[in-house]
């Protein structure tokens, strides 16, 4: 008795036992309501949109982990948080082959370049759509109705345009309630806007199955409320000001909430713990940075959006965050002793 | 005046491991079986090793002194059995060292009574009662080993206002203390007259954590009158026995990094330690035995003991039963313990736990992530460090860096951002090595 060879291990000998893996999973788990959502209102061309993205950002990130000989790490569920991301910040009627570009630019320039999950700058994701973006304009700014009858039936053309050819969009293809406030000055009901009724991205219209994502995600403990509640509340408090001084000209403060991609750019974008600062204070500065910055590139920029660009520039900034804002170490501030 | 006060009698941050003392808080303390043959190595505290005074073949009676202090910062070695020294020869340690010591053969039938020496009454001077304290052989039985009399001692320049007894207890598993508060309340009080006689503080507190409510009520029953103690409870929290946290749940009171407690005005004692010189001191004897629980999912006969210093690990193991699984077992807590690779190790005067694990508790997935950042570590450091960043650092080996812009020799090694990181990032771990490494430097610098 007693002859065994026993375990070596320094200490603490306990975990908490929440992984990294596993931390990924309960994302992907908090994103399915939006996706299925969006499904249902933009039918089997959300569906394609996302499965792509999805499947193009996996297969990119399992390519280069083999091509440059490590272990794959698509089991870590980061590449497919990625994908979903890309996925639900496209218009339902974007070309797939353009899919599959930004799928592979946001794993391979966005993230492994870096050196993978963990060194990242930006959110891969993002850097993924911004590109789109630049090559893309048109395509990405192209929208489509929300609730289309035939949406389970037939999928827009556009989706299977040829690579490198032009898409062309069919005459159903309409605004968004950003861009039509932007441009033509139409207001859309917020309530409508709230439960997701309205054209926009596939994933990023419905604000209830967004925040019930987050809030599961707040609930588990593995996502920092404090990021979404100072984008949204600084969001709110600025367009709040702005609608006070000229509300014939800014939108409410609760239409910029629930436009757009705040909501899912708040919940799940800006909340990428590899982007955003380490400290308490400094996630509060990054989130009303992006918070603000939205308000002024909706209303002063080109674009009727401004998410996007928001959160690549707090990603840019949060490692100065980082540096200026270092935790208070126990014993260093002079002795409160009274 | 402060215009809020926010102070909710803990510290900043810390974790909340599990605490799994139920199986062991009730069971009262019951005397060990005595083993054949104890291993005493001359070195069971911080500093200089005891002086040998015996030698082979010698009989000595329990309670004899073995090995005298060698120096300020030592304290002398007892006789835990009545018996005949065997061998004087290095004996394995914790460590996986050799460490000078002695193999003693223990009488069978010997009556085990320890024989009375020079009595210390707790109105004696100061110095009398340190060196009382150095000659029972006594140190810090929370874990440290640190000899108690050195730390007792306050410098010319500095007061102590406040005795803070420590009953925290914050590591999983272990109820040692938690018992002792509960069974040997009188043998505290009689040590914290000699602890305020020794430091000259005008004012004891005993800090309890709030999952021992029974034994702080226990002792707040039976405070003597004529004492100026108190009894504060604390949230329960991780690592809140570590001295500083401890004062600064307490007293709300930060103690300067790369400083003492002395120098708030403050001695931490613990209770466990603080029982054992108002034992022994009334009785001039030595320490010859101390409370372990033995306990974790691999023990039979779980429960909190007295048992003998110098007793084998494997006799003890052997003694309670272990299952046929066991994997690792662990001096001290899980938290801040350390991981036995051999059992022919003694119980130390600085053994507060035995806690035992199968292959089902232990960690089989260990892959390690890269860090993502979520600062977990962040908010569960105690004294705000920036463990992600230490990390990340040491990694590159930029020890130096860590210790200048990272306060990284304020890290006390408790091991909660190591417990909480997502990605298994051994990070107290690298800041053992770091601070090792930035020590050796600075020693070779001062060369």
């Amino acid at each position: 008795m007693l002859s065994k060879t026993l375990h070596i291990s320094t200490s603490p000998h306990l975990t908490k036992g929440v992984t990294t893996d596993v931390i990924m999973k309960n994302v992907v788990y908090a994103l399915l309501p939006a996706a299925l959502f969006s499904v249902y209102v933009f039918g089997i061309s959300a569906l394609l949109t996302i499965g792509m993205s999805v499947a193009s950002c996996v297969f990119t990130e399992h390519l280069l982990c083999k091509v440059t000989n490590k272990d794959t790490t698509i089991d870590d569920y980061s590449a497919t948080i990625t994908g979903l991301l890309l996925g639900l910040t496209l218009p339902p009627i974007f070309p797939l082959w353009m899919t599959m570009v930004g799928g592979v630019i946001a794993i391979g320039l966005g993230k492994f370049l870096f050196g993978g999950l963990g060194y990242n700058v930006f959110n891969p994701a993002l850097v993924g759509r911004a590109v789109l973006q630049a090559a893309f304009p048109v395509a990405i700014t192209t929208w489509y109705p929300a609730l289309l009858d035939n949406r389970f039936t037939s999928v827009p053309s556009s989706l299977f345009t040829v690579p490198l050819l032009q898409p062309v969009f069919d005459g159903s293809s309409g605004a968004t309630p950003l861009s039509a406030f932007k441009f033509d000055h139409v207001a859309v009901e917020t309530s409508d806007l709230f439960l997701g009724f309205v054209g926009g991205s596939t994933g990023e219209t419905s604000v209830v199955f967004i925040l019930l994502g987050g809030i599961y995600l707040i609930y588990k403990g593995m996502m920092n409320w404090r990021i979404p509640l100072s984008i949204l509340s600084s969001a709110f408090i600025f367009s709040g000001i702005l609608y006070m001084i000229q509300p014939e000209v800014y939108p409410t403060p609760w239409f910029t909430l629930c436009s757009g991609g705040l909501m899912l750019g708040a919940m799940f974008m800006a909340t990428d713990m590899v982007g955003s600062p380490i400290t308490s204070l400094g996630v509060c500065i990054y989130g009303c940075f992006i918070g603000i910055l939205v308000v002024v590139i909706r209303i002063w920029g080109g674009l009727p959006e401004g998410v996007m660009y928001a959160i690549l520039l707090a990603n840019a900034l949060s490692p100065q965050i980082d540096r200026w804002i270092q935790p208070k170490v126990y014993g260093t501030s002079k002795s409160k002793k009274s | 005046m402060k215009l809020f006060n926010f102070h909710k009698n803990t510290f900043k941050h810390g974790i909340h491991p599990p605490e799994f003392k139920d199986d062991t808080k009730d069971l009262p303390i019951r005397q060990f079986s005595f083993a054949p043959v104890y291993i005493l190595p001359l070195s069971q505290h911080i500093g200089q090793p005891a002086e040998l005074v015996v030698r082979e073949g010698q009989e000595v009676a329990r309670g004899q002194l073995l090995a005298k202090a060698n120096g300020y910062m030592s304290v002398p070695l007892h006789a835990p059995v009545s018996g005949i020294i065997q061998k004087i020869k290095p004996v394995p340690t914790v460590g996986g060292k050799m460490s000078e010591g002695i193999y003693l053969e223990a009488f069978p039938y010997s009556g085990q009574e320890v024989a009375e020496g020079t009595p210390i009454h707790y109105d004696a001077d100061k110095s009398d009662i340190l060196q009382g304290i150095q000659q029972a052989g006594i140190v810090g039985l929370g874990g440290a080993a640190f000899p108690t009399h050195v730390k007792l001692k306050v410098p010319e320049d500095k007061t102590c206002d406040v005795l803070l007894l420590n009953g925290v207890e914050c590591e999983p598993f272990l109820t040692t203390d938690h018992r002792v508060m509960l069974e040997q309340a009188e043998d505290i009080f009689m040590g914290i007259r000699y602890l305020l006689k020794a430091t000259g503080a005008n004012e004891c507190i005993i800090g309890i954590e709030a999952n021992k409510k029974n034994a702080a009520k226990h002792l707040e029953s039976l405070l003597p009158e004529d004492l100026p103690i108190s009894v504060k409870v604390v949230p329960v929290k991780y690592p809140q026995g570590a001295e500083k946290m401890l004062i600064t749940s307490v007293l709300d009171i930060e103690v300067p990094s790369g400083g003492l407690p002395i120098d708030v005005g403050v001695v931490v004692v613990n209770v466990a330690t603080t029982a054992e010189i108002g034992r022994l001191l009334p009785r001039g004897q030595g320490i010859q035995e101390r409370v372990v629980t033995i306990t974790g999912p691999g023990v039979k006969k779980k429960g909190n003991y007295l048992i003998p210093i110098g007793t084998p690990l494997r006799f003890v193991l052997e003694e309670v039963g272990v299952s046929n699984d066991i994997s690792e077992v662990y001096l001290g807590g899980p938290m801040m313990g350390v991981s036995v690779s051999n059992l022919d190790i003694p119980i130390v005067k600085g053994t507060s736990g035995i806690v035992v694990f199968t292959k089902n508790e232990v960690k089989v997935n260990d892959r390690v992530f890269a860090c993502i950042k979520c600062g977990s570590c962040v908010d569960a450091c105690p004294i705000s460090l920036n463990p992600s960043k230490m990390g990340l650092l040491a990694k590159a080996e930029s020890y130096d860096q860590m210790a200048e812009d990272c306060n990284l020799m304020d890290c006390f090694e408790c091991g909660s951002c190591s417990y909480v990181c997502p990605s298994n990032i051994p990070l107290v771990q690298r800041f053992r090595i770091a601070k090792s490494i930035v020590r050796k430097r600075k020693a070779k610098i001062h060369a």
